[in-house]
């Protein structure tokens, strides 16, 4: 297959950011196509400096291609400008390692870390040449295939991808690799039967291939979905590699040659949480918490440092802060001789109640860099509703220790619409906000404490999945009511997301297989990088809803009831639905739950059923405890909280 | 004044091929981050944000290809003196990306300016694409003719109008395919290769355009910014000894000598 570079050259001197499409990465490969070798393309839905960072693609990138029967390529959704120039001069999507064109590829594996970006999906096969829907595609096509986060709910994808992949990907991979080079062997293009491939995937553990199940409807709502084939189970149960040490991956991470988000050394230090934040879907569906040896983690620092030039190197994961030994972690890079003192390290994530003055003062040795901190709600009431159980003290504590060790810029995340939501909780972000900036000019005279506020967007597979969203004007009648009680603080900045924006992705999340057809008009009428605010454009869904007989309400605002079937009934992440229930019916009571990781299981589902554990290396919570496990959780505003005892 | 025993390295290195496509921002993080790879004992500056102590020239223009940017680097006072000079350039070109290889290295006086300040013109090879061959040399003329030649540009996002004329010290046409040498004066507004051909017609677009020489000019004479005090190891920018329009990969490296060629290790 021939590159498309020189008809690309030509178009890139008049787009912007042509270095976006160039590749030529740190550790990228320019593998050698061959026929025993299954060819995949990764594809990240956003643009180029979005995309390329994503963990997840990187990992699977290094697999593919350390294989000696597969190899991997990368493309990323050209910016509007370059879609335009492609689309005149006829150049398909392509890679950006050797800007092969999309059809030298057997497999368009997609990233789906946003539902913002399903307009970009559609556009991509579009651009790559595909039939649009997997019913058009036959022996000779590729296959379409994502995972990520988002095909927790894979439904409004289903008449665009052909398999999704649930969890974590490393081991499944390979599976798919063996039985696509089987399938392609198999017979000449022409003479390929899909539906064996479809068939065989099927019968990959975490597997899901809509193709073989079928929605059932009465009186326009979903009732059920179910298998059509007998290759397909009931349920697809998602993948958990149960050891992380087992998987050193990126360990040559791409190091872009142009600004990228994120531009800096990533290593993912556990995956999973189960703090149970009851609005966070990532907590939910990657349980249980797999630690990775801190050996392995300052190792993975040193040879990535080695190998990038980066000085900064942040430990990812839910809650970097919870890290068995993080200070201990943290110190030995920063202190490390071959790092000469110029190495950052940054903790996204950070909780306040593991947050200590010995951790800000290890992380602002060499340059500080920003901090976050997420209360998530306002006032103690409604934290205690989605079970983010930090304590104002624990807060101003967090905020004192950074404005002491010379922070003057502090960012809290928060979110507005969460269920039972007051005017109060609302107001009470702003007065979070007030007490944080009034901790900052005991130490500087001039602080900035910028609360971001988002608007909740109920999840699949959260405890919150049958809580009816905040309509956008609601949405914006809090925003409002926020801005204008902040503008009384000194020192308090207001950020808020575009409430229509978060309304759209709840149509994307939450949609059952009907909001395939919204999702295509939407794209149908340009309506690509919805996430971008500048490309938003609520009237775009609005319409297509009505044209495709839905409603906002349906599927957005209303509550569900325990027995309404869910669109994604079918797709297990291992939680329990009656633990999901259970904890819903405790959030509305106010009733918290504790950290598993410490006390003991109440069975939600995520180990029992794998057969798994938590890897934790201390048995003791980190600085500040952990909810439920060593803090007064009354002290806050005195109200006392009942703590579920479940009998395992 | 700088610390006692530190010393200021200047490099000039190619940008061809792909990576012109990035921007000079991204060029200074790349060189950034290949600089702590190879371990030169950079100089930092003080402060609470230190950072390193590298400064660059006058802007490539993205998507430009250049056989003559320079950079300097601060370097030391610990390990300043033990630097190896000739072997620099080949060890550091591994550390860059592919299209981008370092020339030469020379150790640059105190008492000189900054490449900003000092570098007075550049010359470049550029082709003008929209332009029948048997125009270019009428158009030319009819440019060089003219006392004032005002073009209209974008600058920091702004639309300006500018007399380009007195930036235009030398312009030829060097083949009937459309082909111009031109030699651009930086100060006190530099010309870019845009500039230049927007001011040929409203048919003129700009091909490929390669920046080869940098000159500081010094007492009527003018330097390359490797050899301007005549005491680098450096050697001037590979001169015009080539057949092809400007194309890295099949230049021929007139220096006597020559760079080394650019390493090969994985990138």
């Amino acid at each position: 297959m021939e590159t498309l570079w020189p008809q690309i050259e030509r178009l890139l001197p008049a787009v912007s950011k042509p270095a976006r499409y160039i590749g030529g990465e740190q550790g990228s490969r320019q593998p050698e196509h061959g026929s025993e070798k299954v060819a995949w393309l990764l594809l990240y839905p956003d643009t180029y400096e979005i995309g390329l960072p994503n963990q997840g693609l990187q990992i699977l990138y290094e697999i593919l291609n350390d294989r000696p029967d597969a190899l991997a390529e990368r493309s990323y959704a050209p910016w509007v400008d370059m879609e335009a120039a492609m689309r005149a001069a006829r150049v398909p999507l392509f890679s950006v390692e050797q800007h092969l064109p999309a059809s030298a590829f057997d497999v368009l594996a997609f990233n789906l870390s946003a539902e913002l970006v399903y307009t970009n999906v559609l556009n991509l096969i579009d651009l790559a040449g595909l039939p649009l829907h997997t019913t058009e595609r036959d022996g000779a096509d590729a296959l379409v295939v994502a995972g990520g986060h988002c095909a927790f709910n894979p439904e409004p994808l289903a008449d665009f991808v052909d398999a999704f992949v649930l969890g974590d990907g490393e081991e499944v991979v390979g599976e798919v690799n063996d039985v696509l080079r089987e399938w392609l062997a198999s017979a000449a293009p022409e003479a390929r039967d899909r539906l064996v491939l479809l068939r065989a995937l099927a019968e990959i553990e975490g597997v899901y291939v809509p193709a073989l199940y079928k929605p059932e409807y009465a009186g326009g709502r979903l009732v059920a979905t179910r298998p059509s084939d007998p290759a397909a189970p009931a349920v697809v149960t998602k993948r958990t590699v149960s050891d992380l040490a087992d998987w050193p991956y990126p360990s040559r991470p791409l190091v872009p040659l142009t600004e990228v988000v994120h531009d800096r050394l990533n290593v993912e230090v556990f995956r999973g949480c189960t703090r149970g934040c009851r609005f966070c879907q990532a907590g939910m569906i990657t349980r249980p918490v797999r630690e990775r040896p801190a050996e392995q983690v300052r190792d993975m620092v040193r040879r990535g440092l080695e190998w990038s030039g980066h000085d900064e190197v942040a430990l990812t994961s839910l809650s970097s802060a919870d890290f068995s030994g993080i200070e201990d972690t943290v110190r030995d890079i920063v202190d490390a001789p071959e790092h000469g003192g110029r190495v950052s390290v940054s903790l996204p994530s950070l909780r306040v109640d593991a947050f200590t003055v010995g951790t800000a003062a290890e992380i602002q040795k060499v340059r500080r860099t920003g901090l976050t901190f997420a209360p998530e709600g306002g006032t103690w009431r409604m934290r205690t509703v989605i079970n983010k159980l930090i304590s104002e003290e624990d807060l101003y504590g967090a905020v004192d220790a950074a404005f002491s060790q010379g922070w003057r810029r502090v960012k809290l995340y928060f979110l507005i619409g969460l269920p039972t939501e007051r005017d109060e909780d609302v107001l009470g972000i702003a007065e979070l906000g007030a007490r944080c900036a009034e901790i900052g000019r005991r130490y500087h005279r001039s602080v900035t404490v910028v609360a971001s506020v988002g608007g909740f967007v109920p999840k699949a597979h959260t405890p919150f999945q049958w809580f009816g969203m905040d309509t956008a004007a609601e949405l914006e009648r809090k925003v409002a009511l926020l801005r204008n009680e902040a503008k009384k603080a000194r020192g308090l900045t207001i950020r808020w997301h575009e409430p229509a924006a978060s309304v759209a992705e709840g149509l994307a999340s939450r949609g059952d297989r009907r909001m395939g057809a919204v999702i295509e008009r939407v794209w149908r009428s340009g309506g690509t990088f919805q996430e971008w605010s500048e490309r938003f454009d609520l009237s775009l869904w609005e319409s297509a809803l009505e044209a495709e007989d839905l409603s906002l309400r349906e599927v957005c605002h209303r509550d569900r009831d325990e027995h309404e079937a869910l669109p994604w009934d079918h797709i297990s992440a291992g939680l329990h639905r009656d633990f999901l229930w259970g904890d819903w019916q405790d959030a509305l009571a106010r009733v918290a739950v504790e950290d598993c990781r410490w006390t003991p299981c109440y069975d939600c589902g995520a180990c029992t059923e794998f057969a798994l554990e938590h890897v934790v290396a201390s048995p003791h919570p980190p600085a500040g405890g952990s909810q439920g496990t060593g803090q007064d959780l009354t002290e806050a505003d005195r109200i006392p909280v009942r703590l579920v005892t479940r009998a395992s | 004044m700088p610390p006692e025993g530190q010393r200021r390295l200047r490099l000039r290195f190619s940008k061809a091929g792909k990576v012109r496509f990035t921007s000079h921002r991204d060029v200074a993080r790349l060189w950034e981050r290949a600089l702590r790879r190879s371990r030169l004992p950079v100089a930092y500056s003080q402060g609470f944000a230190p950072h390193p102590l590298v400064s660059f020239g006058l802007a490539l223009p993205t998507g430009c290809e250049s056989w003559g940017e320079y950079l300097d680097v601060r370097l030391g006072p610990a390990g300043a003196e033990e630097i190896p000079l000739p072997e620099l350039p080949a060890a550091l070109s591994p550390m860059l990306p592919e299209g981008i290889e370092v020339e030469a290295a020379a150790v640059v006086p105190e008492a000189e300016g900054s490449l900003q300040q000092e570098v007075a013109s550049c010359d470049w090879e550029l082709e003008v694409l929209g332009v029948p061959g048997e125009q270019l040399q009428e158009r030319v003329e009819r440019m060089l003719a003219a006392p004032v030649l005002t073009v209209r540009r974008e600058r920091k996002g702004r639309q300006t109008e500018d007399d380009i004329r007195p930036a235009i010290l030398a312009l030829s046409v060097t083949s009937s395919q459309g082909h111009l040498r031109a030699a651009l004066a930086t100060h006190p507004r530099g010309v870019r290769p845009n500039d230049l051909v927007s001011a040929l017609g409203t048919d003129a677009v700009t091909g490929r355009a390669c920046r080869t020489h940098q000159w500081i000019e010094r007492d009527g004479a003018r330097f390359e910014p490797l050899t301007a005090s005549g005491l680098g190891t450096g050697r001037d920018a590979p001169q015009h000894a080539r057949k092809a329009f400007p194309h890295v990969r099949d230049r021929v490296h007139p220096d006597p000598g020559g760079s080394p060629p650019g390493g090969s290790g994985e990138r």
